[in-house]
């Protein structure tokens, strides 16, 4: 039985990297007496897939992990078990009972939706809030993308699939698919960039609201929160 | 809460910033408001290494046990953050409530090796408290140092206000009442620190008067005021059952060096090796109960949801009832799907069977610490373990399909001869052999035999039979570990045989500091102020700093390391006992220098005179 877990990460949390989450979840659920799955072989470790890594410093109402369990008592057992064990900061929010087949948590993302603000103290520049005002009549936006080898130009425009602007806040729904993954974060820049700003990411808080799972097509996308593809356990 | 005193920028800049922010699985929240007493427990290295340290975790939960205490952590800052703190002058704070250490009741610091001398000051400096006792004022923290190296407190005795000696379990709920009581009565820090000095294992430096002779050995040590002992005792757990222990231990969000459930199964050691200051210190040994453990063992492990489980103890193969403990966590662990990862055992065939079955055997390795290269000189040091045992213990483990060995070395070990290095050369040799004629060829499937020989250079430490003995200085050091690696390549199994050996300049100031007396305050706090921190991580050892501190403070290295001390010199940390009598290690001195094995305390009582204090194997 394949678990589908919705969970919140904000506060202290935040300084806390993708992987140390990982590690820390893997002693929660011991902790909490779930009976999840272990892999075969001579050190088993627990069934578990994220679906997206969150950068540190990113505020997080819909973070998923995928986890193979053999039994449980319900739902709400399984949440409130679960949430028993969390340290502030973290909460489970939801957890759904996925079907047979369902691609795991990873290659399930489809999108996420961000939200970003300045932080204390600081603005968004009037000239990016001017060039983000032009958003829709843009036609490509090019950033250069760093890869091991080499410096690849690439167009953000098509991974944008909502977006909205204004003093306090953008507003972005972005393809985070493994194949087109962008953060909120390049969108910024590239209009810092525009405006011949320097850009300090440490200026802003990134927020990601949820991430979605595609039930449409490749042509006709359909995104749903990662949660609504289960069943109520 | 979410409450930091880095902020947001800091925080997203400097590596590892959960080191900083607390936070974690069992740490304790209490209302600062709500307690007497606010304890701030140092570990004065990173934290990662500082979780790791089973003692502050007993402690820490010992003392949030107590209504009246809230004990929070601090460790040092890592070079990347102490910059920012000392450049935009951010004090330093305890992880659980992040408020300044200087607010603090207590700064306590454990003090595990010579080599975190600077970062106490580092602690000291950046918290904003003096770096000298003789400055500090009446709302400054009382800052009280414990661990083994309390046992020779003389060269950082400026820097601290009262040192614990012993086990940290059973003074200082009397402490703490006399603390509450002295704020009651708005009594001066000096008064309470007299007061602390007569309640028995606790030593306040400022009290006591130290007066040297022309050739700057100590002439006298005597207490400045009226009812201050001139002996002091350690503290020691009697009882291990009644002993507090963390049944719930914070589990860090990083991966720290001992990820795991720690299970302590007894303290203290019946083996007598003369080099080991661990081995005295901590005598007698005493078992704690093998149910008691079990128990333990599955309350940590729920409590934690570690994937792992060790056990701790200076020589695990010697708890009684090793085979019981060991068969019921195998059980209990397979359930669990968590690991035991074993202690260096004896290599019997319990423990060769033990082994294959919770150990990959192509990834593990055997591990054999003679210490010494000749059996002459594993006499000397009192070290009962025989090439015969040795050898006997690869055999089996060959024959079970192991191919690594990992062996242990030192080197400057008292009246050594080249004779006694070559032995390390051959002895690893021998092992070689032993796999070839052990394995036939088509049975080697895990590939050859790798063995690995690792020296450390010999440390003379106080409190063991060696502490009058000379210490090597670096060239010596050098050359010796030179002498092994050419002996290693004359083998015939040379290619077989890898060779490490450790720093000898950071050894050679480790030696410095162990046997040192007071007048090297000042060379540690020059040190210090030369911007050194971190000594014990080999990036950061200045040795250069080291050696012109001394200098610029007069102070002759050689007098404290390559000099023998006379039998009836006044040794800096003779005003403290740890059990073990000085005419015991008189003896043992003596012994050493015959080549005479003194027997383990199970075979017979050798009269160190720490039978008093509650040993299992003791005389009753």
């Amino acid at each position: 039985m394949k678990v589908r877990v919705k969970f919140a990460k904000d506060g202290l949390m935040v300084y806390i990297g993708h992987l140390d989450i990982l590690r820390y979840f893997q002693k929660c659920i011991r902790k909490s007496g779930i009976d999840i799955a272990y892999s075969k072989g001579f050190s088993p470790h627990q069934i578990m897939s994220f679906a997206a890594p969150l950068g540190v410093g990113i505020i997080s109402s819909g973070e998923y992990m995928d986890i193979e369990i053999n039994s449980h008592e319900g739902r709400d057992k399984f949440i409130e078990d679960l949430n028993s064990v969390m340290v502030p900061g973290m909460r489970i929010l939801n957890a759904v009972m996925l079907p047979d087949g369902t691609d795991n948590a990873m290659a399930s993302v489809a999108a996420a939706r961000y939200k970003v603000h300045p932080k204390e103290g600081k603005e968004f520049p009037k000239e990016v809030l001017d060039i983000a005002a032009a958003f829709d009549s843009m036609e490509s936006i090019i950033v250069m993308k760093e890869t091991k080898k080499n410096t690849l130009e690439v167009d953000l425009k098509p991974h944008i699939y909502e977006f909205s602007m204004d003093e306090k806040e953008l507003n972005c729904l972005v393809d985070a698919s493994s194949s087109g993954n962008i953060k909120s974060t390049q969108i910024l820049k590239a209009f810092f960039d525009m405006a011949g700003l320097e850009f300090n990411p440490l200026d802003y808080q990134v927020i990601r609201v949820d991430t979605y799972t595609n039930i449409g097509d490749e042509n006709n996308m359909k995104l749903v929160p990662m949660d609504q593809v289960g069943e109520m356990f | 809460m979410t409450k930091t005193a880095l902020n947001d920028k800091i925080l997203l800049k400097i590596d590892k910033p959960a080191r900083y922010i607390g936070n974690e699985i069992n740490s304790v929240v209490k209302d600062p408001a709500s307690v007497d007493i606010r304890f701030a427990m140092c570990f004065p290295d990173v934290y990662e290494i500082g979780m790791s340290h089973l003692g502050m975790q007993i402690l820490y939960n010992l003392f949030n046990s107590y209504d009246d205490c809230y004990c929070e952590r601090v460790f040092s800052p890592w070079t990347d953050l102490d910059k920012i703190m000392r450049e935009e002058h951010i004090p330093l704070f305890c992880l659980e409530s992040q408020d300044p250490v200087k607010d603090f009741d207590f700064l306590g610091i454990t003090i595990q090796y010579e080599m975190c001398y600077t970062n106490i000051l580092q602690v000291l400096d950046l918290s904003g408290i003096p770096l000298r006792s003789a400055d500090r004022k009446e709302d400054d923290p009382i800052v009280i140092g414990g661990g083994p190296c309390a046992y020779n407190p003389e060269p950082i005795a400026d820097f601290f206000d009262i040192f614990y000696i012993g086990e940290g379990e059973t003074k200082y709920r009397a402490l703490f009442d006399l603390y509450k009581e002295h704020k009651r009565k708005r009594s001066s820090r000096k008064e309470f620190l007299i007061e602390a000095a007569k309640l028995g294992g606790l030593y306040v430096p400022s009290l006591y008067e130290v007066t040297y002779k022309e050739d700057g050995t100590i002439e006298s040590f005597k207490p400045s005021a009226e009812g201050i002992p001139d002996h002091i005792d350690k503290e020691i757990v009697t009882d291990m059952s009644e002993a507090p222990y963390p049944e719930n231990p914070i589990v860090p969000f990083i991966k720290v060096t001992q990820d795991r459930v720690v299970l302590e199964i007894q303290r203290g050691c019946i083996r007598g090796c003369r080099f080991c200051q661990a081995g005295q210190l901590y005598r007698p040994v005493r078992e704690r109960d093998v149910n008691w453990l079990k128990e333990q063992a599955v309350k940590m492990l729920n409590a934690t949801g570690h994937e792992e489980i060790s056990l701790s103890s200076l020589s695990s193969s010697d708890y009684s009832a090793l085979e019981e403990l060991i068969n019921f966590l195998i059980e209990e662990c397979d359930k669990r799907h968590v690991n035991i990862s074993l202690p260096s055992l004896r290599i019997d065939n319990f423990s060769v069977d033990v082994m294959s079955k919770v150990q990959d055997i192509k990834k593990s390795s055997l591990t054999f610490a003679p210490e010494a290269g000749s059996q002459r000189m594993r006499n000397v040091i009192n070290k009962g373990l025989t090439e015969e045992d040795i050898l006997k213990g690869a055999r089996l483990a060959f024959a079970n399909g192991w191919t690594r060995v990992k062996l242990y070395f030192m080197l400057g070990l008292p009246g050594e001869t080249d004779e006694d290095i070559r032995g390390i050369a051959e002895l690893a040799d021998k092992i070689a052999r032993e796999f070839f004629d052990t394995v036939p060829k088509e049975e080697r499937k895990n590939g050859p035999v790798q063995i690995v020989a690792s020296t450390s250079f010999f440390i003379p430490k106080p409190f063991t039979a060696f502490q009058w003995a000379p210490m090597n200085n670096s060239k010596q050091f050098i050359d010796k570990a030179y002498l092994t690696r050419t002996s290693i390549m004359e083998q015939l199994n040379q290619k077989r045989i890898r060779y490490n050996w450790h720093e000898a300049d950071v050894s050679f100031i480790e030696g410095l500091l162990a046997r040192g007396d007071r007048k090297l305050s000042d060379v540690i706090e020059s040190v210090y102020k030369k911007g050194c921190i971190f000594d014990s991580w080999g990036d950061y050892f200045n040795n250069e700093a080291w050696l012109s501190a001394c200098e610029e403070n007069g102070i002759d290295i050689d007098f404290y390391t390559t000099r023998e001390r006379d039998i009836d010199e006044l040794l800096p940390w003779d005003f403290l006992s740890c059990g073990v009598n000085k005419d015991f290690l008189k003896r043992e001195w003596q012994r050493a220098k015959e080549g005479v094995v003194t027997p383990n305390c199970r075979e017979q009582c050798n009269g160190c005179g720490a039978f008093g204090l509650g040993g299992f194997y003791c005389p009753r």
